[in-house]
């Protein structure tokens, strides 16, 4: 099966690709680039599938390097077919599910559960991450070896910190042999406990506890630390503060191998948006102040922050319609992180679409070791048609099957018209195929 | 429509005149001032029982109680007027048990005022008799209810408006129609 | 003059009229208490709904007294007896009362933003009497008025505001309040009892309460709860006492018209001696009346509250 994409405007960050070429497509495989006249005759023949993207945005497949698909476990929830159909959605073709699941993915079986259900009903590339503590409790190292044959491509015990820095320290170590990323969740339990919202004069005023800033940054210090002692390779998951963007860009300065992501919302939104105590702002790491925002927009721009993510979090209504306290944490956001670093970030001018698209794609690719992430030859024909122009109010419609998002009513621009996964086309127009 | 130009119903002498004959026929008509008291309903109403009460004593050499009714809480109207009134004050310093209460207002017209105070004056104990003291009756009753004291008769449409001034609240003796 | 909004959620949003508003309704209300009969008829065949989900004698009497004042119908709901213990959701048990058509529903809960979130589900006026650590608006205006009774005014006076600061929604809603009616605050009580930029609220913090005594014209004196001892927010009952405990010897220095104010119930002896508590200065028992005619003006005066107004 032939595809050619005409006419769209290449952006590859990687192969440093920045303008207006055809794309074909043969056999699941990317097989030439370049302009319409270098196609020779019998290239595109009267079966080639032509899609045509004058005035729209060609880039590799984008990777969200952090999602929750809740299979096993929460199906009323998400389910990876669910799941990764809100990703295609979203524009995405690779997704990197966390291990927080019931149970939790901290063995062999669970990471083939999840590549065996995703190959049946996912349309999307799946790659699991598994656990570093067995039951992510923090004190027995999991069978990461085993795991890393079985498939997964990072190691987190993401939702939780592991507490205890020798733990920490021991999967750094160990994860080092397999050149596996160690993702971690950084809050300082002691000073976090029962906080629900950012600490400040938003959570004083409205009566909810508060979770300093520094429960955060003590964490990302701490391990900085090890990744410094251990040599381990290390993965800040959602950083949100001031601090922790500097403790990163000082680290990366002294050539300690860590990385960091930030979301979406933590650009977007901020603890402001809680008053009202709607809890689809509830959210952990919690939504920090306007100067945190700020300090995330450079950290992206100097890049300091070397991926976004979106977090992908589902809760079911009747569990997030209930007192702030009452409610878990977290949003949905695969089907609004394309729109929201659109608008926010390049429509703002914070970054370029060339820097945007590569904290989608090269970044998390070689942070995860993934063959994934660039236009080129030869390479999986995955890609992402974004136009950078469409304006839409998001609405109550998710492809997820949970509908916890606090940007429904809000007016984005630029949204994924397009998703190409191994060459089949899983989402066109908008819509799901 | 021609806007009809204020029209004086009464001035000040008319009122000051009127108030003392009211005053005379409540003597009268109570046979003296044993157990008399006067209310007035807030707020020219309690204006207007004062004075009443000043002539009655000018003419008796005795003292009658005034007291002050509020009738905002007992309005029956309080879901549906666009601007809550202020609830004012009601003092009513003495015991209405067994007394000869006359009931003062300055307009009598729908007569739902006078069905808000005789509620509420009953809440404050059990007269021997009420009776109703009005400068202006300008008709168009939506109660059965009429005054034993009338100032003036004097006959309007829905569409108008009867303001009584009192010098105490307004600077000015006079009722005029609008 | 009326509320803007069919609700009373907290201090923060009214504006200074409308507390004003308040205050002076409250007035009149208070001297129907003088009357044999206390009843007037303005809330009649309209239905109040106390639903408390944290227990609290004081406040629920008072809200009920004030709505039998004013002939309204009164029902009960605690924690203890309704489905609330079955675990039926905030959102199901409002529209259950929605169903039911009650006109106002008067809400306890011991979680901030539960009374936001009945207010935006159902077109009942929602009054808070209490939620979380956020907010306690008719205590703050009982305060306020009782203060505005004693003082004639409120603006220019000299307020302390005295204990667990953090855990207080009596304090917000004192702060807010007071602020607005232009009286000074300052917050005292332990470093771990005072949460985070309170000042960005218009207070001064101070640790030491004999520091600011003598220019005091108010203070209102908080409970310690004694399980805060235990999260290890202060070392021991005996230490508070003998830093922010109010005793005689301490007012020594104050003005002679001090109000000393508690929002109750006290633990005598730990934040306020038996006898500042009984003393002239007090205006403790004087709080408790002064709090059923601020609830009856809240309540008349949300009855006729735009119902179109914005929800919050």
């Amino acid at each position: 099966m032939k595809l050619v994409i005409r006419n769209g405007r290449a952006v590859d960050p990687k192969n440093k690709i920045d303008k207006k070429v055809d794309i074909l497509i043969e056999d699941g495989k990317i097989v030439k680039i370049g302009e319409s006249p270098k196609f020779r005759p019998g290239d595109v023949t009267r079966s080639t599938i032509t899609i045509d993207a004058t005035g729209k945005v060609v880039t590799p497949g984008l990777i969200d390097m952090h999602t929750h698909l809740r299979e096993p476990g929460r199906e009323d929830e998400e389910t990876i077919a669910s799941g990764t159909r809100a990703a295609a959605q979203g524009g995405f073709t690779s997704i990197c599910c966390m291990p927080n699941t019931q149970p939790v993915v901290d063995s062999v079986s669970g990471v083939k559960f999840i590549l065996t259900t995703a190959s049946q009903e996912g349309i999307v590339n799946v790659y699991p991450v598994g656990s570093i503590t067995k039951g992510r409790k923090g004190e027995e190292l999991a069978e990461i070896g085993k795991m890393r044959i079985a498939g997964i491509v990072g190691i987190s015990d993401d939702g939780k910190p592991v507490m205890n820095a020798q733990i920490m320290r021991r999967a750094l170590e160990y994860a080092k042999m397999f050149n596996l990323p160690v993702i971690s969740h950084c809050e300082d339990l002691n000073l976090s406990t029962g906080g629900v919202m950012n600490e400040g004069f938003t959570s004083t005023v409205l009566g909810l506890k508060g979770i300093p800033r520094q429960a955060e940054e003590i964490m990302v210090a701490r391990d900085i630390a090890l990744a410094e002692l251990t040599g381990g390779k290390l993965h800040l998951a959602h950083i949100t503060t001031r601090g922790s963007v500097e403790l990163v860009r000082q680290a990366k300065k002294k050539r300690i191998k860590v990385t960091c992501e930030t979301a979406p919302h933590y650009f977007s939104l901020s603890e402001e948006d809680v008053r009202g105590y709607d809890t689809n702002t509830k959210i952990n790491p919690p939504l920090r102040t306007k100067d945190d925002i700020e300090a995330l927009c450079e950290g992206l721009a100097d890049g300091t922050i070397d991926c976004i993510v979106s977090d992908h979090a589902p809760h079911l209504d009747v569990e997030k319609d209930l007192e702030y306290n009452m409610a878990p944490f977290g949003i949905i956001g695969l089907e609004t992180m394309v729109p929201l670093i659109i608008t926010n970030l390049v429509g703002k001018k914070i970054l370029n679409l060339n820097q945007a698209i590569a904290k989608m794609t090269v970044n998390p690719a070689n942070i995860l070791g993934l063959e994934k992430g660039a236009l080129s030859i030869g390479s999986d024909a995955d890609l992402t048609i974004i136009d950078l122009n469409l304006k839409k109010k998001i609405d109550n419609e998710f492809s997820s099957q949970s509908k916890n998002s606090p940007f429904i009513g809000m007016e984005l621009k630029g949204f994924p018209v397009a998703t190409i996964v191994g060459g089949k086309m899983v989402m066109e127009d908008g819509k799901l195929v | 429509m021609i806007s009809r130009k204020k029209k004086a119903i009464m001035d000040a002498n008319e009122i000051s005149w009127t108030i003392k004959r009211m005053a005379h026929e409540i003597v009268e008509k109570s046979y003296g001032t044993e157990d008399l008291v006067i209310v007035g309903i807030q707020t020219r109403g309690v204006h207007l029982a004062k004075r009443i009460a000043r002539e009655i004593e000018s003419i008796e050499k005795k003292e009658v109680p005034v007291g002050a009714l509020d009738i905002t809480l007992y309005r029956d109207d309080v879901d549906s007027i666009a601007h809550q009134p202020l609830v004012k004050e009601t003092r009513i310093p003495f015991d209405i048990t067994d007394k000869k209460v006359v009931l003062v207002d300055d307009v009598l017209f729908a007569g739902r005022t006078v069905r808000a105070a005789l509620d509420e004056l009953i809440d404050f104990g059990r007269p021997k008799v009420i009776k109703l003291a009005v400068l202006i009756d300008r008709g168009l009753r939506e109660l059965p209810i009429q005054p034993d004291f009338v100032g003036k008769i004097y006959p309007t449409s829905k569409k108008e408006l009867v303001c009584v001034n009192l010098k105490e609240e307004d600077g000015e003796d006079s009722v005029v129609l609008k | 003059m009326r509320l803007k909004n069919k609700d009373l959620l907290g201090l923060e949003y009214l504006d200074r009229e409308e507390i004003n508003l308040i205050l002076e309704t409250a007035k009149p209300f208070k001297e129907l208490f003088t009357r044999s009969v206390k009843k007037v008829p303005p809330l009649r065949g309209k239905t109040v709904v106390l639903l408390f989900y944290e227990p609290s004698t004081r406040t629920r009497t008072s809200f009920e007294l004030a709505a039998k004042r004013l002939s309204a119908d009164v029902l009960n709901i605690s924690a203890s007896t309704s489905s609330v213990a079955k675990g039926e959701s905030l959102i199901d048990t409002a529209k259950t009362l929605e169903a039911m058509k009650a006109d106002f529903v008067v809400i306890r809960h011991s979680m901030a933003g539960a009374p936001q979130i009945l207010a935006r589900t159902i077109s009942a006026s929602i009054v808070n009497a209490g939620d979380g650590t956020h907010e306690h608006p008719t205590q703050g205006l009982l305060d306020m008025f009782t203060i505005w009774e004693k003082k004639g005014r409120l603006s220019g006076l000299k307020v302390a505001i005295v204990g667990d600061i953090l855990h207080s929604r009596v304090a917000r809603s004192n702060i807010w309040g007071l602020n607005k009616m232009g009286a000074k605050v300052y917050v005292v009580g332990p470093a771990t009892l005072i949460p985070p930029r309170i000042e960005q609220m218009g207070v001064k913090i101070f640790y030491d309460l004999d520091e600011i005594i003598d220019e005091l014209d108010v203070i209102n004196i908080l409970r310690i709860q004694m399980e805060r001892q235990k999260e290890n927010l202060f070392p021991s009952l005996r230490e508070y006492n003998e830093i922010f405990g109010v005793t005689d010897e301490r007012l020594k220095r104050a003005k002679k018209d001090l109000l000393v104010m508690h929002p109750g119930p006290m633990n005598r002896g730990i934040e306020i001696s038996s006898s500042v508590a009984e003393g002239s200065r007090s205006v403790i028992t004087e709080q408790v009346t002064n709090g059923i005619a601020v609830r009856m003006a809240v309540l008349y005066l949300l009855a006729g509250g735009d119902k179109r107004g914005m929800k919050r």
